[in-house]
């Protein structure tokens, strides 16, 4: 088997891993709750029930576990590995260039092999930098509904100030919307992550669990 | 300074006599003070200090002007069947000056206002309703030949303190929404630098105007102001936050067509655009028409008329997010998550494919 020939990289570290799934679990709470907010499609039968009092309060206690994993892994961007380092978001040498180039023309079957990465490709990081910009976003724009009612300095600083800058409803509108991109993301990289797991036999889906990932002596140059 | 102009007003009597004579008891005067007291969110032992302050004051000059309007806030505040003391407050001020009421015309009307902004100059409240065209020179709204732009400067830089009511004169309103034609302005906009408190609503609600005149009497200065100039005591709270359907909110009982079950048994209107979550008036503790009723009260959502640009930004009013920018009026923000849905479903599934197609045989190779 090829798996024999290949050597184990060490490369998810545990705050990489933790925050990979405490963001994964708080977007869908937070999606599934959030669309709720926007379209209430179950319907109560009796005052006494609260419906959409949990969906907001599941919302609000996901969006801080939210704001701390997204914090967490800032500060991780500066403090972890190279696989970790904000530098593998940016291409910014002409190895990720390449790498960027290369990733590309895998996907589009332009070529048969997938440029050699131990992170992540060039692609990816770009692509994560945008997706933890929409993060950022939602966290600002949601502190900023929250801060109608919920005045302090606290709030004013992780959103509050937004509404001084934008409408109530665009905020709540792009609020709503970021969702879908957000969305659209996950299937992305579910899909890829199964592709690539199938294609570069690197562990890759099994990675983001143990944090090892599987390389050929080339790759691990 | 004591120059009375030689007119019949009867200038020095103070605001409680002159309600007095308009047949209210002492007894309801006290009890209007506390009233005031409370709507301006102060200790009720405030009251007694009102009471003191309308004793004493003598009756200030206002005047009441209109430009880019409907007179609705007049109309509010003339409408009254059975007028409360709040209304009739605002009644017995001199309003020297008010187009809509005001039994001189022409020359003789302007000459009016003249006397009150020459010879009571620092010493009157002016009131402005309506906004301000200022394209072309102004030349989209004229008194008396003179432009709104020119006669709001003069006449509000001479007051000693503006308010201006309604939300075209807060914040433009309906005369200033796209692609406002007349460059329609606020009177804050209009007549920047002046100290204008404003009281948007459409139309204002005429117990909050005589709240904030009833705290400049008593105190000298303005109320306390949001960062949109408004006064706390009667927008520091979200309309969502105090309405009477905020348990059906909560419950997750909403109404979804009008007339439909949920709409008669009076259940929250967010799905039927309600705007009461971005709106911040004091709608459902005040009401309107002496406490009768408010839109949500009525079966109507909130349309957000007391925020800035409501008529650009709050729209449509029967849903509650305005459309994707982009994408056409009719989106909304879940057809264009649909489609985007869709186009990722269809992307992937076709990557799939593709794969199947050209991949699976390079496998077979290199293995
Ligand atoms: C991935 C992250 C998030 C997603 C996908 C998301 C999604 C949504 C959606 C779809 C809505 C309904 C908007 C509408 O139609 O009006 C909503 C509302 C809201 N979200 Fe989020 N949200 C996220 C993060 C946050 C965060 C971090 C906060 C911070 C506190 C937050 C606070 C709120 C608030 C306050 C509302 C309005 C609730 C109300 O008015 O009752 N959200 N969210
Ligand atoms: S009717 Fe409007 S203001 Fe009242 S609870 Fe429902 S959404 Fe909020």
């Amino acid at each position: 088997m090829q798996q024999k020939e290949r050597i184990r990289v060490y490369t998810w570290e545990f705050p990489v891993r933790l925050t990979h799934w405490v963001n994964a679990l708080s977007v869908l709470g937070l999606s599934v709750t959030g669309f709720y907010i926007g379209n209430p499609f179950m319907h109560a039968v009796s005052s006494s029930e609260y419906i959409m009092g949990w969906m907001r309060f599941i919302h609000f206690v996901s969006a801080y576990a939210l704001l701390m994993s997204v914090a967490v892994r800032i500060y991780w961007a500066f403090a972890g590995n190279s696989y970790a380092s904000w530098r593998a978001w940016l291409p910014l040498t002409g190895r990720q260039w390449r790498n960027l180039v290369g990733t590309l023309k895998f996907y589009l079957f332009m070529s048969r092999k997938p440029p050699r990465t131990i992170g992540h490709t060039a692609l990816a990081g770009l692509v994560y930098l945008f997706v933890f910009g929409l993060f950022v976003f939602e966290i600002v724009s949601g502190f900023a509904l929250y801060s109608l009612t919920h005045q302090g300095l606290l709030w004013t600083a992780l959103g509050g100030w937004l509404t001084g800058v934008m409408h109530l409803q665009t905020i709540r509108l792009y609020h709503h919307l970021a969702m879908y991109v957000i969305a659209v993301f996950v299937a992305a990289h579910v899909y890829i992550a199964w592709y690539l797991d199938l294609t570069e036999r690197s562990g890759l889906v099994g990675s983001i669990f143990s944090g090892d990932k599987f390389v050929t002596d080339r790759e691990w140059e | 300074m004591d120059k009375e102009p030689e007119r019949e007003v009867p200038a020095g009597e103070t605001v409680y006599e002159a309600l007095k004579k308009r047949g209210v008891s002492r007894r309801d005067f006290l009890r209007f003070c506390s009233m005031m007291a409370a709507a301006i969110a102060l200790p009720s032992v405030f009251s007694s200090r009102i009471a003191e302050a309308l004793d004493a004051a003598k009756k200030p000059y206002v005047v009441w002007l209109e430009f880019q309007d409907c007179a609705g806030d007049t109309e509010a505040l003339l409408r009254a069947s059975k007028p409360t003391v709040a209304d009739m407050l605002l009644d017995v001020l001199s309003l020297e000056y008010h187009e809509t009421i005001m039994a001189a015309a022409g020359r003789q009307a302007e000459k009016s206002l003249q006397d009150v902004v020459r010879g009571q100059k620092g010493e009157y409240i002016a009131v402005v309703e309506g906004s301000v065209p200022v394209k072309d020179g102004g030349v989209y709204c004229c008194i008396g030949g003179r432009a709104a732009s020119e006669i709001v400067r003069e006449v509000c830089t001479g007051a000693m303190v503006t308010i201006a009511v309604g939300t075209c004169a807060t914040y433009g309103g309906i005369p200033a929404a796209e692609p406002n034609p007349t460059g329609a302005v606020s009177v804050q906009k209009a007549v920047p630098g002046t100290p204008v408190v404003n009281l948007p609503g459409c139309p204002a609600n005429v117990e909050n105007i005589t709240a904030t005149i009833v705290h400049f009497l008593t105190f000298g200065s303005l109320p306390p102001l949001d960062a949109v100039g408004r006064p706390l005591f009667a927008h520091g709270k979200r309309i969502h936050d105090n309405c009477e359907r905020r348990a059906h909110f909560d419950a997750g009982q909403f109404a979804r067509r009008w007339g439909d079950e949920g709409h008669r048994q009076g259940w929250c209107l967010y799905e039927l655009g309600c705007k009461g979550p971005e709106t911040f008036q004091n709608c459902p503790t005040v009401k309107y028409n002496e406490g009768t009723s408010w839109p949500v009260q009525a079966g109507h959502g909130c349309i957000g008329c007391a925020e800035p640009a409501f008529w650009d930004r709050m729209t449509p009013f029967y849903k509650r997010l305005p459309p994707p920018p982009g994408f056409g009026v009719e989106s909304t923000a879940d057809s264009v998550g649909a489609g985007l849905a869709a186009v990722t479903g269809a992307a992937l599934a076709a990557h799939g494919i593709g794969r199947l197609l050209s991949g699976g045989k390079k496998e077979g190779k290199e293995s």
